[in-house]
């Protein structure tokens, strides 16, 4: 029950700020911070109780907590949540990000307040729910359904666009992507679902049933595609990456941070979960590809991101390249590599929400994203800059920080399997060195615009921003405890992969 | 007889009700008294159809047919009937002129519904669409004074009235070459004959004339305008009940008369499908009005549809019967939605209704839980999940991929991401406070009135079918199994 209970407490903390209202501006802020709160500290009591050893040979789940119930019994669908290391940490990530985009908006938000806290918690509630679904059509349910509170969030508390796009055409673009890339999911769901129908006479839509579908080898290329497509977008992958500047760029900041911070991260989560363990034939000859589409990110979004004028469609670009060696790293599949996505996928979550919340906080002082209007802030601003550095290294992967340790762990797994592909991605992090320190010289060096000083940060700011260099260099220099918990549930994804390219004689 | 008599007793209490109510106008002019006498009329017809439901199939002479499949139709139009009473009450409150004659209209379009979904034989096919459509334009035009009502009233008539030619030129080929104009009897003449060309020519004769009824590209002309013209009530009963009711009868002709698979029929109508579905979806997205783009969303949904009708195997028939649910239901809403913001009626000598889309923005602030129906409404007609309208969309997929129309199944996928930009956008337009629009609002009461509730409970259904949805997939399994 505690699984459902994860779920369940965003979605009602999210209506009762939206009750809230009626008593003030404070209420809905305390009761979504109280939420996300306890939803960590329910996160992190399951951390504490769970056993992560590693499983036992061939076995090709690890879960360290199942709930089930029927509910559509004509196709076999059930309402099955589970839980693993993977999972686990990905919650934790969530209930914290959660935290910090509610306190992020304290100030910046103050219209329709228990509204926004609403649509807040509901998109962080979808993803919980995305996180735990191992059933396909409730995984698709809640994939899906995060979108809508996501669509409000930017439409309605985003900011005014930059020349010529509009929030509301930044949110139906983001909605319209992820929409019609998740049917095309659905679509190779049925299909997966109709071929087991068609091997067994069983209609099922568990996890643990489809994996070993018998598929024909063409069959598992398309559905292997399907799914690939919707996770490409999310992720996003190059050519289909068009909805995520604008999106970040118009978003509130509350928004961002949770774009970047956890939305992205379910595409990870997905491959890793479904689009591996299913068709493990088909993504193995499909390896190559996905590699050179990585690193084509890594290179377009590293590149894009020196010419932004716009704080935080850099930082969206940045993201773009950043997610270029997660794919790498999947789609090495060694156990090193997907070691490594984790603990860059956790690390980019801290970096990129530090960066994003302080492209709020500058944006609330300045009401400028413009970065030719900034210059100089390093004496204008108490304390700021500082931070701002720390997660720019961070975000370029300096030794030391949490990123160094996903980046060169996904390096140094997808050597082996690839050399090519890590020589030039390696070259990749001179362009993340040169935008990285592009964004410091613009906004905080070089001649200030004005003289006047706009002040110091306050306990909130400071407390929250702290926080998060605090994990960003915890996890640097100790990132045990993050490999430990998903070191179970990334040894079956690398033997489900490992096997099969046993079989078929590698990647090369 | 007694069991034939007792399976068409909705149909009869219908009729009878439409009596009363015409002998309760001509002893007195009440308003209230008319409306209530009509849901109760609707209500008895109802449970009489819901205790008839143990009966089983029942034959009623050669012409109608009660069995799972009426009774399922039967339940739809009857709830939508129902809905309609309640918006109309609302809604003719402001109406000067004589208001109680709409639920004649209504009562006899709803009989019409009733005969349509139990035909078996062309006569009682022709009977049933007639008398569902002769009253539509008394309701579409009748509250006459506006232009749009009037337009809207004798568009539909005009072409409708071609449409029936095309139906009766149809039925009396079929009957030429076959001899019979019994569904059954015709399927078995065209298995032996499928290639007779005088057969096909009125088979497609046929199969335009229901076209015109349901909308479906190229014959879909009439539908904007018809749309954002006529009355909220007549329209929304239109939308939901008339369709519903041709639709049901164009399954069983496919499950009987027309069952032949010929790859190039197939062909045809998966083209027409597709070509329906994107065309819809496409002309919606630049209207800015609320009612047309309805009646182009409306469309697109029956292009959906089709395309369990074109595969006609597997899971066809439940597709069909989940999605006429999840189609009304939502579709109701958002009609609903439109006719209270609409009531009470006022005229303008234009169009009405609050059919322009600016009439809307910033409704959520000023009626929260009267726009939290329209999106929800407005969600489960793009088919996002957790709403009724996923389910629906949910079998179109499967019914695709099961049968692997992998074109079709693209259309559906494409007009899905076409339809959702102009779906959210008029979302959105509810959520936007500019100041200085002109704006319609809903009376402050509208919850606590009859169809404020009904809104109310259509669009809570909406969520407990996405949330839920065995009972309903139990419910049309009935019909679905043989």
């Amino acid at each position: 029950m505690t699984l459902v209970w994860l779920i369940l407490i965003p979605f009602i903390g999210g209506l009762a700020c939206w009750q809230a209202e009626r008593f003030g501006d404070r209420a809905p802020r305390w009761i979504a911070l109280a939420t996300m709160v306890l939803e960590l500290a329910l996160v992190l009591a399951l951390w504490i109780g769970a056993d992560f050893r590693l499983p036992a040979e061939g076995a090709t789940t690890a879960w360290t907590q199942e709930w089930r119930m029927d509910w559509i019994p004509r196709f076999g669908i059930q309402l099955h949540l589970a839980m693993d290391g993977l999972s686990l940490i990905m919650i934790a990530l969530t209930g914290l990000l959660g935290a910090m985009a509610v306190v992020c908006s304290w100030r910046e938000i103050v219209t329709r307040v228990g509204f926004f806290h609403l649509n807040l918690l509901w998109i962080l509630g979808g993803v919980v729910g995305v996180f735990l679904a191992i059933d396909l059509f409730l995984f698709f349910l809640f994939w899906e359904m995060m979108l809508v509170p996501m669509y409000f969030l930017i439409a309605l508390w985003g900011h005014s666009g930059s020349k010529g796009s509009s929030r509301i055409g930044a949110a139906t673009k983001f909605f319209i992507y992820t929409q019609a890339s998740g049917l095309l999911m659905l679509i190779a769901i049925l299909g997966l679902v109709f071929a087991h129908h068609d091997a067994t006479g069983v209609f099922t839509f568990a996890y643990a049933d489809l994996l070993d579908t018998p598929l024909p080898e063409h069959v598992a290329w398309w559905l292997m595609l399907g799914f690939f497509v919707a996770f490409a977008v999310k992720l996003p992958v190059v050519p289909l990456h068009g909805w995520l500047p604008d999106a970040h760029a118009q978003a509130p900041t509350a928004g961002s941070v949770d774009l970047a911070g956890i939305l992205l991260k379910t595409a990870a989560y997905g491959m890793l979960r479904f689009a591996l363990p299913l068709f493990p034939e088909a993504s193995q000859a499909f390896a190559p590809v996905a590699m050179t589409l990585g690193l084509i990110g890594i290179f377009y979004g590293a590149i894009l991101a020196c010419g932004q004028q716009d704080l935080k469609r850099l930082i969206a670009y940045t993201s773009i390249s950043h997610m270029g060696f997660v794919l790498i790293g999947i789609y090495a599949g060694t156990e090193l590599a997907l070691q490594g996505v984790v603990a860059l996928m956790v690390a980019h979550a801290f970096s990129a929400a530090g960066l994003f919340i302080i492209s709020g906080q500058l944006y609330e002082r300045l009401h400028t994203r413009d970065m030719r209007q900034m210059g100089g802030l390093w004496g204008r601003i108490h304390g700021l800059p500082g931070f701002a550095l720390v997660f720019v290294a961070a975000s370029l992967g300096l030794p030391g920080t949490a990123n160094f340790v996903g980046e060169f762990m996904v390096m140094f797994g997808a050597f082996g399997v690839a050399p090519w592909i890590v020589v030039i991605g390696s070259v990749g992090l001179i362009l993340a060195a040169i935008y990285s320190l592009f964004l410091m010289q613009r906004v905080y060096f070089g001649p200030p615009a004005e003289e006047s000083s706009l002040g110091g940060m306050d306990r909130r700011e400071t407390v929250l921003l702290l926080s998060v260099v605090a994990l960003v260099i915890f996890f640097g220099l100790f990132p045990q405890p993050l490999l430990e918990t998903t070191a179970g549930a990334m040894q079956i994804v690398q033997q489900t992969f490992a096997q099969t390219g046993a079989m078929t004689g590698g990647v090369q | 007889m007694m069991p034939a008599m007792l399976a068409i007793s909705p149909l009869i209490l219908v009729c009878l009700s439409v009596v009363v109510v015409m002998l309760s106008i001509a002893w007195q002019r009440n308003h209230a008294l008319n409306a209530i006498l009509s849901a109760v009329g609707l209500n008895a017809a109802l449970l009489a159809l819901l205790f008839g439901w143990p009966m089983g199939d029942v034959d009623v002479t050669g012409l109608l047919v009660v069995d799972d499949l009426s009774r399922f139709g039967g339940v739809l139009v009857l709830v939508s009937t129902l809905a309609c009473v309640t918006l109309a009450h609302h809604y003719l409150e402001g109406y000067e002129g004589p208001r109680d004659e709409f639920y004649l209209l209504l009562l006899s379009a709803a009989a019409g519904g009733l005969v349509l979904v139990s035909a078996r034989h062309m006569a009682t096919l022709f009977f049933g669409i007639e008398l569902l459509s002769m009253p539509l334009f008394g309701m579409l035009a009748y509250t006459f004074r506006d232009r749009g009502a009037l337009e809207s009233g004798i568009k539909y008539m005009v072409l409708s009235a071609a449409a029936t030619a095309f139906l009766l030129f149809g039925m009396a080929l079929l009957y030429a070459v076959t001899g019979t104009l019994e569904f059954a009897a015709l399927g078995e003449a065209m298995a032996t004959r499928g290639n007779d060309v005088w057969l096909l020519a009125g088979a497609g004769m046929l199969l335009v004339g229901l076209a015109f009824k349901l909308s479906i590209v190229p014959f879909h002309l009439w539908t904007p305008d018809v749309y954002q013209g006529g009355p909220g009530p007549a329209t929304t009963f239109l939308a939901t009940a008339s369709k519903v009711a041709v639709f049901l009868v164009l399954l069983r002709l496919f499950q009987s008369a027309l069952a032949f698979h010929e790859d190039w029929w197939n062909d045809l109508l998966g083209f027409v499908a597709l070509i329906t579905m994107l065309v819809g979806n496409l002309l919606a997205l630049t209207q800015t009005d609320l009612k047309r783009l309805l009646g182009y969303s409306s469309i697109a949904h029956f292009g959906y549809l089709l395309v369990a009708l074109v595969v006609n195997e597997g899971l066809a028939t439940e597709t069909v019967g989940i999605y006429l649910i999840t189609y009304v239901l939502t579709t109701l809403g958002a009609f609903g939605v439109v006719t209270l913001v609409s009531s009470p009626y006022t005229a303008t000598g234009g169009t009405a209704d609050a059919s322009p889309l600016h009439h809307y923005r910033g409704l959520f602030w000023r009626r929260p839980y009267l726009t939290a129906v329209m999106t929800v409404s407005l969600l489960s007609l793009a088919g996002i999940p957790f709403t009724a309208g996923f389910i629906g969309k949910f079998y179109i997929i499967a019914v695709g991929v099961e049968a692997h129309r992998w074109w079709l199944t693209g259309g559906v996928v494409l007009g899905s991401a076409i339809g959702l930009y102009y779906y959210l956008r008029v979302m959105v337009t509810l959520f936007l406070i500019e100041p200085g629009m002109q704006k319609r609002d809903a009376t402050h009461d509208w919850a606590e009135r009859a169809g404020g509730m009904v809104v109310l409970g259509v669009a809570t259904l909406v969520i407990l079918l996405g949330l839920y949805p065995t009972p309903m997939i139990n419910w049309v399994g009935l019909i679905a199994s043989p």
